[in-house]
């Protein structure tokens, strides 16, 4: 039974409500800061994306200085060699090019891809989704029906056909995949305007004489971030995986340029002597992806203050 | 119920229409010709070509390219051989099923396609029932042993299952399997199609390893968005209700939670045909499946423009025909959804 002069004491959960209600005083962003320092897996996945970034961006000139190898010297005398031997850290390949290097350059390549699309499918899928969203009309018929028209092609067919007729460069690669992988984004962010532009401070803000590029710069976009945040993270895993596929496919990246994708391509023929060779490219892929997606999940959690990984996705 | 399906299929007309324009207007503005892979001899004069481009119809205007491409042109009077004589087209149109004739194989685009589309939904059909019915499973268990180690294990299948590279964990597939434990087949089912009917363990066999790396996906989503429907569903009042009627954990799991959290999740086979068939062109590719993503990627490379064209074009119309379908389904579950 709780008498009257209990409830007046500060009990240890009445300071913890106090402490949750400072919280609520900070903006969304030192909140969402706040709980993603505090979410392990999401750190950890965060450092591994940035040491490998780091290490795929820094590591070729000092490797080539270091151990006096470059990316595209071929050596046959010394092809197939196991990991770990002399000069070669993860072993050479079929023609006796050092796999480490490869591998770095690669990975710039993968993630200049990943990054730099994303970056472009979002300012697309935003731009259009806002436009779609805000204005209705005839605008927002004619970008849904760009939307349902290119989501009905498989996904892959569309990248395929495209990417093996123009044989594009890396450059274009990224311009290629950004053109086509904008769908998903606009759409999300069409829907999520719709619903937007009848909150009671929106239509305040139009009643209040605001032009239209007012609400949507000043009043929509800035709440559209934290999901253009998670998507952008997103996206960029699923364009290593298209990009890895493609390349692998032989329509990407075309060798000697290597990818982590068109490392792959070849390994099918000489798996038995260089299994190595198959597991390193691919394990990359990986933990690549699988660390954008960690990151992704971390941020939604963190950003949507309803949201908790364990009671929903 | 029949309204629902009428107004679906008369939506899917322009987008089918838009799938073709995208189709040929990507052909239109490839660089480099098919005239240039046929005639693949460096002797070749510019008269001769030109003289292929009019047989083939390459010079006469986009528009009336694209129209004889997609309605035929043998309602009007064309001279195909520039010798004056004047007759009728031959070309039906791809909307009279005919998608010219390959380049390449010197077949009807239809056949060569039609030909392949078994092998590639026997692919997809399986991946999607092993991808559906381990996801659900996946997801159910997750979500009722919520917070334990099920749950966790549950979440690090889902983050591998999505993460990995489907053509890569084929490859150590056949490392593993094929390679160092000789107990699965590493491809090799054109063989054994070409060579009469193959018993049933044979088609199963080399079937486990590929429909495998292709459900993973499916699996890894529906899991996912099966757990997630499902918690939701365990807190509502209904379900409070049939455990103090005294029903025992499993007919209020299946019975009355899952069914309701698996509407949504259902109306996600459509979408997932066509991640499904993208799969498959890579899948294909890894255990060589005579099916039609090997027969896309041959052909984007030999600029096989026609057989391309129709390759998307039929792709594009199963998805269309696979998400009709579960919008149908959707509206078979729920009813609200009829009226609507």
């Amino acid at each position: 039974m709780e008498t009257p002069a209990d409830s007046i004491k500060p009990s240890p959960s009445s300071v913890a409500v106090l402490n949750t209600d400072k919280q609520r005083a900070r903006s969304l962003w030192q909140d969402a800061f706040n709980h993603l320092i505090h979410d392990r897996l999401t750190m950890i996945a965060l450092i591994v994306l940035l040491l490998l970034t780091v290490a795929c961006v820094l590591g070729p000139p000092i490797i080539e200085s270091d151990l006096h190898i470059d990316v595209n010297s071929i050596d046959t005398v010394n092809a197939f060699l196991p990991p770990g031997a002399s000069g070669h850290i993860l072993g050479t390949d079929d023609l006796g090019r050092d796999q480490l290097i490869r591998l770095m350059y690669g990975g710039r390549i993968s993630l200049a891809i990943a990054y730099l699309s994303s970056v472009l499918i979002v300012v697309i899928g935003v731009g259009l989704g806002l436009l779609a969203g805000y204005y209705g009309g005839w605008i927002d018929d004619l970008i849904t029906w760009m939307v349902t028209t290119l989501s009905s092609i498989p996904p892959l067919f569309l990248f395929l056909v495209i990417a093996a007729l123009f044989q594009p460069t890396v450059e274009w690669l990224i311009v290629i995949l950004a053109l086509t992988g904008w769908i998903g984004t606009s759409r999300l962010v069409r829907g999520e305007v719709l619903t937007l532009k009848e909150r009671d401070y929106v239509l305040a803000a139009q009643a209040l004489g605001a032009s239209n590029r007012r609400l949507l710069l000043q009043h929509i976009f800035p709440n559209l971030m934290s999901i253009v945040i998670v998507t952008g993270t997103i996206i960029a895993g699923n364009l290593i995986l298209i990009e890895s596929g493609l390349s692998y496919l032989g329509v990407g990246v075309q060798p000697p340029t290597p990818t982590w994708g068109n490392m792959l391509t070849d390994a099918r023929t000489y798996f038995v002597r260089g299994t190595h060779l198959v597991i390193w490219p691919g394990a990359l892929i990986l933990i690549t992806v699988m660390c954008f997606y960690l990151v992704g999940d971390g941020l939604r959690d963190a950003l949507d203050p309803h949201h908790s990984r364990h009671t929903g996705s | 119920m029949g309204r629902l399906i009428f107004r679906r299929l008369l939506q899917g007309i322009p987008t089918f229409f838009g799938i073709t324009v995208i189709a040929f207007l990507i052909m239109m503005s490839a660089p480099g010709d098919p005239i240039t892979l046929i005639t693949f001899s460096p002797r070749r004069d510019a008269a001769s070509v030109a003289s292929m481009k009019h047989q083939l119809g390459l010079d006469q205007p986009v528009l009336t390219q694209y129209l004889y491409w997609l309605i035929g042109n043998d309602w009007v009077k064309l001279d195909t051989n520039a010798d004056g004589t004047v007759t009728y087209g031959t070309r039906k149109g791809l909307l009279r099923g005919d998608l010219g004739e390959s380049i390449t194989y010197k077949q009807p685009v239809l056949t060569l396609i039609v030909q392949r589309i078994p092998a590639t939904l026997l692919l997809t059909v399986a991946a999607l029932i092993i991808g559906y019915g381990g996801g659900i499973l996946l997801g159910v268990l997750a979500a009722v042993y919520h917070k334990t180690w099920i749950d966790e294990g549950v979440r690090i299948v889902t983050v591998v299952g999505n993460a990995v590279p489907a053509f890569w964990l084929g490859l150590i597939m056949i490392i593993v399997f094929s390679t160092k434990l000789d107990i699965l087949p590493s491809g090799g089912m054109v063989d054994i199609t070409s060579h009469g009917a193959p018993s049933l363990w044979t088609i199963i066999q080399h079937m486990i390893m590929p429909v495998f790396v292709l459900s993973l996906g499916t699996i890894a989503f529906v899991s996912r968005f099966m757990r997630t429907e499902l918690l939701e569903v365990l807190t509502q009042d209904y379900v409070r209700t049939a455990r103090s009627k005294g029903l025992n954990n499993n007919i209020v799991w299946w019975k009355h939670a899952a069914r309701n959290a698996l509407i949504p999740v259902a109306t996600f086979v459509g979408p997932a045909i066509g991640t499904l068939l993208s799969g498959a062109v890579i899948i294909e590719q890894v255990f060589d499946w005579p099916g039609m993503g090997r027969l896309v990627v041959n052909s984007v490379f030999n600029r096989d423009y026609p057989l391309v064209m129709g390759s998307v074009v039929i792709a594009s119309a199963l998805f269309i025909f696979g998400l009709i379908l579960s919008d149908i389904f959707y509206g078979l579950l729920d009813p609200r959804i009829r009226f609507r």
